[in-house]
């Protein structure tokens, strides 16, 4: 899509206005500021931190850090892990998505292939085709792979653009699924891999709930920091310049193309490491991992939450894994797909931003002009 | 294209399917030829759904995710149909009229009101293809649906040279592939609807400015290329079966036709789909377990050297 439907498709003009985080990142545009506000955070750290870490920021550190030792085994692992395990997966379409303009549906088969190789590098209950190297060399492995594998993605997709992206990449992602399925002597069929598990690490099981959680929200936190990092780089600004204008960029002289086939590779990273975490949580790898359920369910929780922040995967996946396992109360287990179809139709229709989406507009409409000039100031006093 | 490349590129993709062809029909002529029909019959079925598609994402750059659900709705209304009264014809009738009524309601209530906003749409046939799937799910159970042929096309075809038999059903869907391919380019080249809808393709803004009536338009092609989706559904109830899990099967072969053959273009649709059905049931009869990756190879070159598809238009 071009980039004038694009903004048109996630972006309506009162929640651009609504939307501070978009107004910070423009000052650091002006190329020559970038290196002024550089010296200035190195010199004044203490002011940096308080102008940027708010009551609200410590509150939710607080309390995912806590949050292991008042909730049951099921509620750390099921719930906390799995969610953080998926919308770190999520966490890579957004960037993608919302700063790059590219909706891949590829995301969680690049997941898939980072499971597919620990499975088969690694130590599964088929001993034929695993190798059982040690864990640290298969993770390493994994990632490298599943991070070429996307970055090949990219390339393929980014040769045509807009709305063929999709399409593209969901005939990837399916030919991929129909692979895993087929074939035997690599990738096992339909059983996939069974038992492969998390390692010990220094005496430290992470199979079991508490260092499961703790290592899902490290690598979860590394992911949302790196994007909000990467997304005020050159290269981040660069990028959202080509999701607005892409034939200005180029007429600007940045290599559209390369910067998008970076971005595919970033995304891959991000989804490989997700992917490694996925196949530990669940133990085994199978084609049902990346079938097209798996690579839908990743779109829906990214829109879910909201494309305009990194954070808004997070609270998606969150939604999504709550929805999952307390679906069946309400409803039939059997029909958790209507209800997550009709949830996703409806965000899609009558808020296209998303949960973070909803926030802003109830906030806006608390606060009513309050907020308005509030953030208004906040931006002059920014660009001072 | 220079004289030279076309030269050059035929014989880089011919010379090994030439090659293949005389190693196979020497070794074991009849598995060919089987796999030749099959793949053409295949081939048929793919066009009829893909034509579908590609007509309406060319006019209206939607892209309809939801296709695969409207094929599986078509198969099982034709299902129905045709077990309460056995009537094949009625139930190929229903399964058109059903799934073409479907899409309308679709186009009619929502996509009318989100013009340009084509990956909103595409979002929106994500959830429908989700929920119609579920629902389809729920009312017919996940077992195996088939729908057995009408008498005058049950059975084989013996007496053939050198194969001997082949199901007539089968060999029926290749009349039936053309002459739908050649009605709808007939109603796109000869009548005036066609017309409409050839200069909705070149240019949206331009039709709407001299005065046509383009939602309505936009509603008959939808119901159009809805209506084929449900169409191949009850060919596909025959010749394949009717199972949860088809609607994606027959996305992904859409999708992929349309990638291969060029968006938008009817013509495109049924090259993509005679190298698709061929590159695929070649790939099951000879190397069965990569079958799948024949079709990611023939994807990933066509975007590589072609990436608007062999017959695509620069947008």
């Amino acid at each position: 899509m071009s980039a004038a439907q694009w903004r048109k498709a996630m972006n309506s003009g009162a929640q651009a206005q609504a939307w501070p985080r978009q107004r910070r990142i423009a000052p650091a545009a002006g190329a020559g500021s970038v290196p002024e506000a550089a010296g200035e955070n190195a010199v004044a750290w203490p002011q940096w931190i308080g102008q940027r870490v708010s009551a609200r920021h410590v509150i939710v550190m607080l309390a995912v850090l806590v949050y292991p030792w008042v909730a049951t085994p099921f509620f750390t692992f099921q719930i906390g892990g799995q969610s953080l395990v998926l919308g770190l997966i999520a966490l890579s379409l957004t960037f993608l998505a919302g700063y790059g303009g590219m909706v891949s549906l590829a995301q969680m088969t690049v997941a898939g292939i980072a499971g597919y190789a620990v499975a088969i590098f690694g130590t599964s209950s088929m001993a034929e085709i695993s190798l059982g190297w040690p864990w640290w060399l298969v993770v390493g492995i994994a990632v490298a792979i599943a991070t070429v594998c996307a970055t090949f993605i990219g390339w393929l997709s980014v040769r045509t653009e807009g709305i063929y992206t999709i399409m593209i990449t969901l005939a990837i992602g399916m030919a991929f699924y129909y692979l895993t399925v087929q074939n035997y002597s690599v990738l096992n069929g339909w059983q996939g891999f069974q038992r492969v598990l998390a390692p010990t690490v220094a005496g430290l099981d992470l199979r079991s709930p508490v260092p499961f959680y703790y290592l899902a929200l490290f690598w979860a936190l590394a992911g949302y920091f790196f994007v909000k990092y990467l997304v005020r780089t050159p290269f981040g600004i660069a990028l959202q310049g080509i999701r607005d204008n892409a034939r200005r960029m180029n007429a600007l002289g940045f290599n559209v193309t390369a910067h998008r086939i970076a971005a595919y590779a970033v995304a891959g990273l991000i989804a490989a490491v997700g992917g490694v975490l996925m196949t530990w949580y669940n133990g085994l790898v199978t084609p049902g991992s990346v079938g097209v359920s798996g690579l839908i369910n990743i779109l829906i929780i990214a829109v879910l939450g909201g494309m305009r922040h990194p954070i808004g995967p997070f609270l998606g996946a969150i939604v999504f894994v709550l929805l999952q396992n307390f679906a069946i109360d309400v409803f039939d287990r059997e029909r958790f797909n209507l209800v997550i179809g009709a949830m996703f139709l409806a965000i899609v229709l009558f808020s296209p931003d998303g949960l973070l989406g909803l926030w802003v507009r109830l906030r806006a409409r608390l606060e009513g002009a309050d907020a308005q000039s509030r953030i208004s100031t906040r931006g002059a006093s920014r660009r001072l | 294209m220079s004289k030279f490349w076309r030269w050059f590129w035929g014989l880089v993709i011919g010379v090994p399917i030439a090659v293949f062809s005389v190693w196979a029909l020497a070794t074991n002529e009849r598995l060919f030829l089987v796999t030749l029909l099959n793949g053409l019959t295949l081939a048929s079925l793919y066009f009829i759904v893909a034509a579908g598609f590609t007509l309406v994402f060319g006019l209206m750059r939607n892209v309809n995710l939801a296709h695969g659900s409207l094929y599986l709705l078509g198969g099982y209304l034709g299902y129905v149909l045709a077990e309460h009264t056995g009537w094949y014809l009625a139930a190929v009738a229903i399964g058109f009229a059903g799934a073409a009524l479907a899409g309308l309601a679709m186009q009619v209530s929502i996509f009318r009101f989100m013009p340009g906003e084509d990956l909103r749409q595409t979002m929106v046939t994500i959830g429908l293809s989700i929920v119609i799937a579920d629902i389809l799910l729920w009312i017919f159970g996940g077992q195996v649906h088939q729908l057995s042929p009408p008498d005058w096309l049950n059975g084989p075809w013996r007496g053939l040279p050198v194969i001997n038999a082949y199901s007539k059903f089968r060999l029926a869907l290749l009349p039936l592939g053309i002459a739908i391919g050649v009605l709808l380019w007939l109603f796109l080249n000869r009548t005036r609807v066609g017309m409409l809808i050839r200069a909705g393709v070149d240019d949206r803004g331009m039709l709407s400015a001299s005065g046509v009536n383009v939602n309505l338009v936009f509603a008959i092609t939808f119901a159009i290329g809805a209506g084929l989706a449900g169409l191949g559904g009850v060919i596909g109830a025959v010749e394949l079966s009717m199972v949860p899990g088809e609607d994606v099967r027959m996305l992904l072969a859409s999708l992929v036709v349309v990638i291969v053959g060029g968006m938008g273009s009817v013509v495109g649709a049924a090259l993509g789909a005679i190298i698709l059905g061929v590159a695929e049931t070649f790939g099951l009869a000879y190397a069965p377990t990569y079958s799948v990756v024949f079709t990611f190879v023939i994807l990933v070159l066509v975007l590589a050297f072609r990436p608007r598809g062999i017959l695509g238009q620069p947008a």
